[in-house]
């Protein structure tokens, strides 16, 4: 699963007037952690053999962002886009990813943790839980094991990591623990130009389908920008006039 | 129809977390803006204590036994007790947005359809539901949102609200447990890395070590300083990748957010996708050598200097003040 966002580098991002996300005031890239889950996912096969295809739910033209992910190594995408789709709210967005996901066979579906755009980080669970697949989230590493057909995860906890296994099919959920992603090469940004991207609509896809009246299920009411912080004080002193500096600070503010 | 608002509470190494007893008081407030009532639900291998605190926040608590919860994935197990809840009439769920939190709130989306608003940095109730504060775009944005419905989600982040008890605890239901809602995933092994009992999401002081500590070892001056303030130690993601101490550290877009009195960061330039999991820290202190590092835009204090030098200059200070 993948996502075009926003380039959060570039910086551009904003909430159009209407509160929805402006897509068109900043270039698109690949979501930072599908792209972590697209490395693992070519990294899996490459050991294990087998192909991975691509799945994003975005507007008509992400088709050039879904490029970038074929270019790395990915051999096929689905785009679901549909104007009734603009907007979409999370039980919507997770409905329509889990029946186009439903109309292909896999063994692994991977996502990212969440996405720089939203945050929500809740579509994976939710797929699965629609798909009645198990979820493994959070994961640092992705081992599977064709033999038996079960597949383990280092799952990222607060506190370290917990070692979970389930059968396959199963939805993973990917951090950036996975390893950076590959730059593609010149010659996979060549071949992606001729790859397969498939598109389908809503009516595609009768699990799918928007809310009958038409009303997302949350709504933005209020959107600013965040306080800007009051300019600090800047200083330069030797070591220990600066250490001084800080601890008055601190106990002007009763932390010590 | 006035809500029913469920707490679902998070249990670690047998008791309560801070952030669950947060959300306990949040259902509590909402519930009595909004004319209607605030239950809690913990599912847990030995829910009891957890259960019995989690009372002292609200009028009546769930305590659901999943003896699976040992050997399996929380979340769904918990949310086929949610589920269950959802029958008997629960309206709002307010869950952590934490690792757990996060999973059980993408699975409840999945099986009841409910909208969900993620990561709220704080909630009041208006008209007919929760107004959600978030931060979106890698906090280039505060939204408030809202729900269209009589139903939804909210993901809570820590210190959103600060707690506070009712005034007389409530009572506490057992009941045994529905089983997986979702197939859940074993966990055959769970390994603490050292120094990570403490949790960075819910401390008070966060001392972070950047690139500039260069080592390892160099997270010396880092940990003596956490030590000293009482604090947890954090990490970019720079220091991270380098393998110098473990991701459940790293602070910032991919990793956690944090909110606490005193970010003190050591040798962090201060990128973009770190600042957002830092700026809302109520006090920033950087030590950097460089004096163009962007950390400075939004540090209250900056200390352009070693953080080698600056570092144990500064331990011995507050050393020396607390036991003056
Ligand atoms: C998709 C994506 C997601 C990302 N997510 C995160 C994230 O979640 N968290 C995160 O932190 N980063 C994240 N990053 C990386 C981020 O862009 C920065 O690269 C990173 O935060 C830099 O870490 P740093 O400040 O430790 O290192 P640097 O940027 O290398 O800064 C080191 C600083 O230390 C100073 N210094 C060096 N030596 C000393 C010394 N002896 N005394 C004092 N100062 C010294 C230097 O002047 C410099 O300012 C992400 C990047 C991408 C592309
Ligand atoms: N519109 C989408 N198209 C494809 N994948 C998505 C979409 N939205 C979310 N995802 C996947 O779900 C993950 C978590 O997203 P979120 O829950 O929105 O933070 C992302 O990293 C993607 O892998």
């Amino acid at each position: 699963l993948t996502k075009p966002v926003p380039d959060p580098a570039a910086g551009a991002e904003r909430l159009g007037p209407d509160f929805r996300l402006d897509r068109g005031a900043s270039p698109s890239v690949v979501n930072g952690n599908d792209e972590y889950a697209l490395e693992a996912a070519l990294q899996l096969v490459e050991a294990h053999g087998g192909e991975v295809a691509i799945l994003s739910m975005a507007p008509a033209n992400a088709t050039d962002t879904m490029r970038k992910a074929l270019a790395m190594g990915a051999l096929r995408g689905v785009l679901v886009t549909d104007p009734a789709l603009a907007g979409a709210d999370l039980p919507t967005t997770i409905r329509v990813l889990a029946a186009a996901a439903a109309g292909e066979s896999f063994d692994l579906l991977l996502a990212g943790l969440d996405t720089s755009d939203g945050q929500g980080g809740a579509v994976a669970a939710g797929v699965a839980a629609r798909l009645g697949l198990p979820l493994l989230s959070n994961a640092g590493a992705i081992d599977p094991d064709p033999a038996t057909g079960r597949v383990q995860v280092r799952r990222l906890s607060a506190k370290g990591y917990d070692v979970i296994e389930s059968p396959m099919p199963a939805v993973i959920s990917c951090t950036q623990a996975l390893g950076a992603p590959r730059y593609p090469s010149l010659k996979g940004i060549m071949a992606a130009r001729s790859r397969e991207i498939a598109q389908k609509a809503v009516a595609d896809l009768p699990e799918a389908a928007v809310p009958a009246d038409g009303v997302w299920a949350t709504r933005v009411v209020e959107a600013e920008k965040p306080p800007a912080r009051a300019a600090g004080r800047v200083v330069k002193a030797p070591p220990g006039e600066a250490a001084r500096e800080i601890a008055d600070f601190l106990a002007g503010r009763r932390i010590i | 129809m006035p809500p029913v608002i469920l707490a679902v509470a998070e249990v670690a190494d047998g008791s309560l977390t801070r952030l669950s007893s947060e959300i306990a008081t949040l259902a509590r407030q909402l519930a009595e803006s909004a004319g209607g009532s605030a239950v809690g639900l913990v599912v847990d291998a030995a829910p009891d204590a957890a259960a019995a605190d989690l009372a002292s926040y609200l009028p009546l608590v769930v305590a659901v036994t999943a003896p699976a919860v040992a050997g399996e994935v929380w979340a769904p197990h918990a949310a086929a007790e949610v589920r269950r809840l959802a029958g008997e009439g629960i309206t709002h769920v307010l869950a952590g947005a934490t690792v757990d939190g996060r999973d059980l709130a993408g699975t409840l989306v999945g099986l009841l359809d409910w909208g969900l608003l993620a990561n709220a940095s704080g909630a009041t109730w208006s008209g007919d539901s929760p107004e959600v504060e978030a931060a979106v775009l890698g906090a280039k944005a505060i939204t408030k949102s809202v729900l269209t419905g009589n139903t939804g989600i909210v993901t809570v982040r820590p210190n959103a609200v600060e707690t506070s008890k009712a005034a007389a605890a409530g009572t506490v239901e057992s009941r045994t447990a529905e089983g997986a809602a979702t197939p859940a995933a074993a966990v055959l092994e769970r390994v603490a890395e050292a120094g990570a009992e403490a949790s960075l999401e819910e401390a008070r002081v966060v001392v972070v070590g950047g690139r500039g500590v260069g080592s390892p070892e160099g997270f010396g001056i880092v940990d003596d300083l956490a030590a000293v303030l009482g604090g947890v130690v954090g990490a970019t993601r720079a220091s991270v990748d380098a393998g110098w101490i473990g991701y459940a550290r790293q602070i910032g877009q991919t990793g956690k957010v944090v909110k606490p009195s005193l970010y003190l960061g050591l040798g962090v330039s201060g990128a973009m996708q770190h600042r957002v999991g830092m700026q809302s820290a109520e006090s920033i202190v950087a030590v950097n050598r460089d004096p163009d590092a962007p950390i400075a835009e939004v540090a209250d204090l900056f200390v352009i200097g070693d953080l080698f030098e600056v570092g144990p200059a500064l331990l011995t200070e507050l050393r020396a003040r607390r036991g003056s």
